[in-house]
């Protein structure tokens, strides 16, 4: 047996023990995993310095800061969440007990990504654990540094066997991929989520897939360019623009190109300094081969700001192309990069033609002062997320659904969404052997009498308090078995 | 005659006008479908006395007026569906609109069986007109006459830019996947659904998979024979054993096994005569091909048949039939049977039983018969399926309000009532942030400090959210 069969097997064999079923259990794992947080938060700056050049309070906010809030909000709502939810009912089952039945589905695969390791990785294993499941963790191996903290402190404050980590490159993770999990959460990009789909068509295996896509950003001439501005620096050039919902190019009148430049060029300084590649505030290409990757999308287009780099340090300083065409390298795939492209456009109009003509992406963004156009930017395009006026901020609202849709993903998560996203809604219907005579009228042998007397009771559905549920129970009942005795048979 | 591919641009074009996104345009197509139903009524039940001899009774009950009764639910509930949902915000983002919104995902492909080929194609397509998306369905070519009904029907009430009807089998369906669709709703078996999840892999297309597996009846406890009896022949034999959600084979101790063959040998006279064969109230098997299968595996049972087994290929009929001594092995188990054949097999212990269904894979339905509570709780707690149901069969699918949907091998995604709705719709996260309070916002400039960072934490806590 394989390391990676070894360890779903286990996985398997503790989730069947049945320990992970009771709410208790799930609070107290997510209870020492928030304890991983606060005792260990050295280690896991000093490790993300090294592989992302983050600082300690950058790693903290990017990473920490939100599954701390996550992990509070869980272990404050389980119980509710994972309790019965009752439904409607028809006038047939109105002595019957129905309800939905949260229910862990099994074992869950969660592959992380590098780009914000800790917050991709284990935002989903929270929402595994707080349904039940037994999680196998799969972190990016591109992060090496972070990847074998992870494998060292998971074990040592989770149940090791229930929630196993398995490092590895490419072929350990297909060797996983053969496995037959209970779900495959998978955060990344569309082609190696289509190999992730394939491998769980195999095994009838639902999946999660967090992809990305190009997200655009709409400047309308008439807002506060210079407010606009700030907030969309901040959220292009944190992490060095490796963020899934990074603004990934800008699209504006020609007539504001310059004061845009103008603007992002000022925030660069502010946040910065002058010289970025020294500032402990700004991030580093993850590595070489993405150095390359965003290098080569420099080649056809025109420098207004930054431009400057270092292969040796995968440094690139915050750039910002100028009058970019549709057609440019730059345009062509996903930037996960500090470029910052602006696409001169005459209006709305052309903004959201050259928007639908691509795939949908993570995430979309607009600033207006004027509700009409952010209205019309909304209801005429698709994304997985929209956000007005600023950037990256609807990620933080636990309440908001946070998924793709199209090419940017399949499903969703984040807060009570996680904790669906990875159960089982299970419909439940509990009746008793009583009230025979209430069936008869769907038994054999059919007369046209039964068939409106059944077709009566199906169709309605009724929806009245406690009280008066009770008070139309009792006077059904009576009717009912007398009707039934009297004059159907 | 269009082309599959011509069909489609056709429909992509129409869903890219906007025209299925307001909520009068899904109101009046929904009523239309609703006037389809009315209207023909009567050829419904004809074309399914057809395809499967199904009794009009369960015809009206399983296929029409179950998908009248979504027509309603949905027509009612459409407003409310369509409604932005508000949700909770911290402190940072207090000032803010954020909202969930349903929306379209564009053109839909639905798949169609052949057991209750209007419900189950009808029911889903409900939920994705409901949630304003374009939609081609691809009726089961097995029951022919509900197709051809179908198809002919639909442009005539339907917007014919809107809605499609693809016909056709396996190699028609093969072709018709090789499109790119924003979500497929797919129901009928395993070996199918894998080669359409992996059609749907090469464009990132979501999948719902409603499928089937051996829906196992546990029967423990103090229990009324009696009327679990009437129950229980009544769910398995309903469209001839030929439902997803059938209870599939029954597991109880000898004693209550005793209680029950009488009382299932008293109950299919009481319902079907003492000649089953001539009663209409029995529906026969859909295929030469299936009725072959099914014999077969009453041919290799090590079981013994203690009622039924009087079979006429020529008729497609097989009477309704209980096997007992059944063990774990046998052919009857090896797969959903899909037809009237009733295994009982004799196991002594309620922990036994369900350590039994636990090595099989999670099947859509569950279904236990006690009047003992604890009895049903100690199932309920240590099973996995799609659904469950109590002392019943198959009516916990027609509660709108319960997700209808498989788990493991039975399936994944569910629908039904607004799980259909959802099913169809993308739930986009709107957030419309305001211009002021841009000095909070520095916060989270660079340059970090620790005192900005905790400043931070405060703000975007979900706790700081219960002091406003």
């Amino acid at each position: 047996m394989s390391r990676e069969q070894q360890a779903v097997a286990r996985a398997r064999k503790a989730f069947e023990t049945g320990r992970s079923k009771s709410v208790e259990y799930r609070i107290n794992q997510l209870k020492s995993l928030q304890r991983l947080f606060s005792e260990r938060q050295k280690e896991i700056a000093a490790a993300i310095k090294k592989d992302l050049n983050k600082t300690e309070v950058g790693a903290q906010f990017y990473e920490t800061l939100g599954l701390e809030g996550e992990i509070s909000l869980f272990i404050k709502n389980l119980k509710e969440w994972a309790a019965p939810r009752h439904v409607k009912k028809n006038l047939l089952t109105m002595s019957d007990t129905v309800y939905i039945h949260p229910e862990p589905l099994g074992v869950v695969l969660v592959i992380g990504a590098w780009n914000y390791p800790w917050a991709v990785t284990i935002r989903p294993l929270i929402g595994a654990i707080a349904a039940g499941n037994a999680a196998v963790v799969k972190p990016s191996e591109v992060c090496v540094h972070t990847s074998k903290v992870m494998e060292d402190l998971l074990p040592i404050y989770i149940d090791k066997e229930l929630y196993p980590v398995v490092t590895g490159g490419v072929p350990e993770t297909q060797e996983l991929l053969r496995q037959k999990f209970d779900h495959i959460f998978y955060t990344g990009n569309s082609t190696v989520g289509k190999v992730i789909m394939e491998a769980a068509a195999k095994h009838l295996t639902p999946v999660t897939l967090e992809l990305g896509g190009k997200s655009p950003c709409y400047i309308d001439k008439n807002c506060d360019i210079s407010i606009a501005c700030r907030r969309i620096t901040w959220g292009k050039y944190s992490n060095c623009g490796q963020t899934c919902i990074a603004p990934d190019y800008i699209l504006c009148e020609p007539s504001i190109q310059n004061r845009v430049i103008e603007e992002v060029k000022k925030c660069i300084k502010e946040f910065y300094t002058d010289n970025p590649k020294t500032c402990p505030d700004y991030g580093r290409i993850i590595n070489q081969r993405h150095f390359k990757r965003v290098m080569a999308m420099l080649e056809d287009s025109n420098i207004a700001v930054g431009g400057e780099n270092d292969e040796s340090d995968c440094y690139i300083a915050p750039t910002v192309l100028r009058d970019v065409k549709p057609e440019a390298k730059v345009m062509q795939e996903e930037i996960f990069g500090p470029l910052l492209p602006i696409l001169p456009v005459s209006g709305l109009d052309e903004a959201i033609k050259l928007i639908n003509k691509g795939e949908k992406p993570l995430a979309l963004y607009v600033f207006s002062p004027d509700n009409k156009v952010i209205e019309r930017m909304r209801d005429e395009t698709s994304s997985g997320g929209f956000l007005a006026n600023d950037c990256l901020v609807h990620y933080s609202v636990s309440a908001l659904p946070f998924g793709g849709v199209g090419n940017s993903g399949i499903g969703c998560y984040h807060g009570k969404f996680s904790f669906d996203r990875l159960s089982h809604l299970r419909g439940c219907l509990v009746k008793k052997l009583k009230m025979e005579g209430v069936n008869d009228m769907r038994y054999p042998p059919h007369t046209l009498k039964k068939l409106g007397w059944a077709r009566f009771f199906i169709l309605s559905t009724v929806d009245v308090g406690w009280v008066g549920r009770m008070a139309l129970l009792a006077a059904l009942v009576v009717v009912a078995a007398v009707v039934i005795q009297n004059y159907l048979l | 005659m269009e082309s599959q591919s011509q069909v489609l641009e056709g429909l992509r074009t129409a869903f890219e006008s906007g025209v299925t996104i307001p909520e009068k345009f899904r109101r009046t197509q929904l009523t239309n479908l609703m006037s389809m139903i009315k209207d023909n009524e009567e050829q419904i039940v004809n074309a399914l006395h057809k395809d499967l001899t199904k009794p009009k009774f369960e015809a009206i009950l399983s296929e029409v007026d179950i998908v009248m009764n979504e027509l309603h639910y949905a027509l009612s509930n459409l407003t409310s569906w369509m409604q932005p949902e508000y949700v909770s915000k911290n402190l940072a983002t207090k000032l803010d609109d954020c909202f969930v919104r349903r929306e379209p995902l564009g053109v839909v492909l639905i798949i169609g069986p052949w057991n209750y080929p209007m419900q189950l194609l009808i029911l889903p397509m409900i939920g994705a007109i409901a949630a304003g998306n374009c939609v081609v369905i691809k009726p089961s070519e097995v029951s022919a006459a509900t197709d051809n009904l179908i198809t002919e029907l639909m442009p005539k009430y339907l917007s014919k830019d809107c809605y499609a009807v693809v016909r056709g089998g396996p190699k028609e369906t093969q072709a018709l996947l090789k499109n790119r669709f924003d979500h497929i709703f797919y129901t009928g078996s395993q070996a199918v659904a894998r080669v359409v999840l992996q059609a749907a892999a090469v464009h990132l297309t979501p999948v719902t998979l409603e499928l089937g597996g051996k829906c196992p009846c546990l029967i423990y406890g103090r229990v009324n024979a009696t009327a679990a009896a009437h129950r229980l022949v009544w769910a398995k034999f309903f469209n001839a054993g030929q439902s997803c959600v059938a209870p599939d084979y029954v597991l109880c101790s000898k004693a209550t096994r005793d209680a029950l063959v009488p009382a299932l040998r008293q109950v299919l006279e009481d319902f079907y005569g003492s000649d089953i064969q001539k009663s209409p109230d029995m529906s026969r098997i859909v295929t030469a091909k299936h009725w072959t299968r099914l014999m077969g595996l009453l041919n290799r049972t090590k079981g013994k048949v203690v009622v039924g087994g009087e079979h006429d290929e020529k008729d497609r009929y097989i009477a309704p039939t209980v096997v007992v001594d059944v063990a774990e092995d046998d052919a009857l188990m090896e797969e959903e049977i899909f037809g009237p054949i009733l295994p009982i097999l004799t196991i002594e212990s309620l922990e036994e039983s369900i350590k039994l269904t636990k090595r099989k894979e999670k099947p859509l339905a569950f279904y236990v018969f006690s009047d003992e509570s604890s009895v049903v709780k100690k199932v309920l707690e240590n099973s996995s399926s799609g659904g469950f149901c109590s002392n019943d069969g198959i009516v916990h699918m027609a509660l709108p309000g319960l997700p209808f949907g498989g788990v493991g091998n039975s399936g994944f995604g569910h629908y039904h009532g607004h799980w259909g709705f959802e099913a169809f719709s993308h739930r986009r996260a709107v957030m419309l942030r305001g211009w002021a309070l841009e000095k909070l916002n520095a916060l989270r400039y660079p340059p970090y400090s620790d005192e900005k960072l905790s400043w931070l934490r405060w703000t975007t806590s979900p706790k700081s959210c219960s002091i406003m």
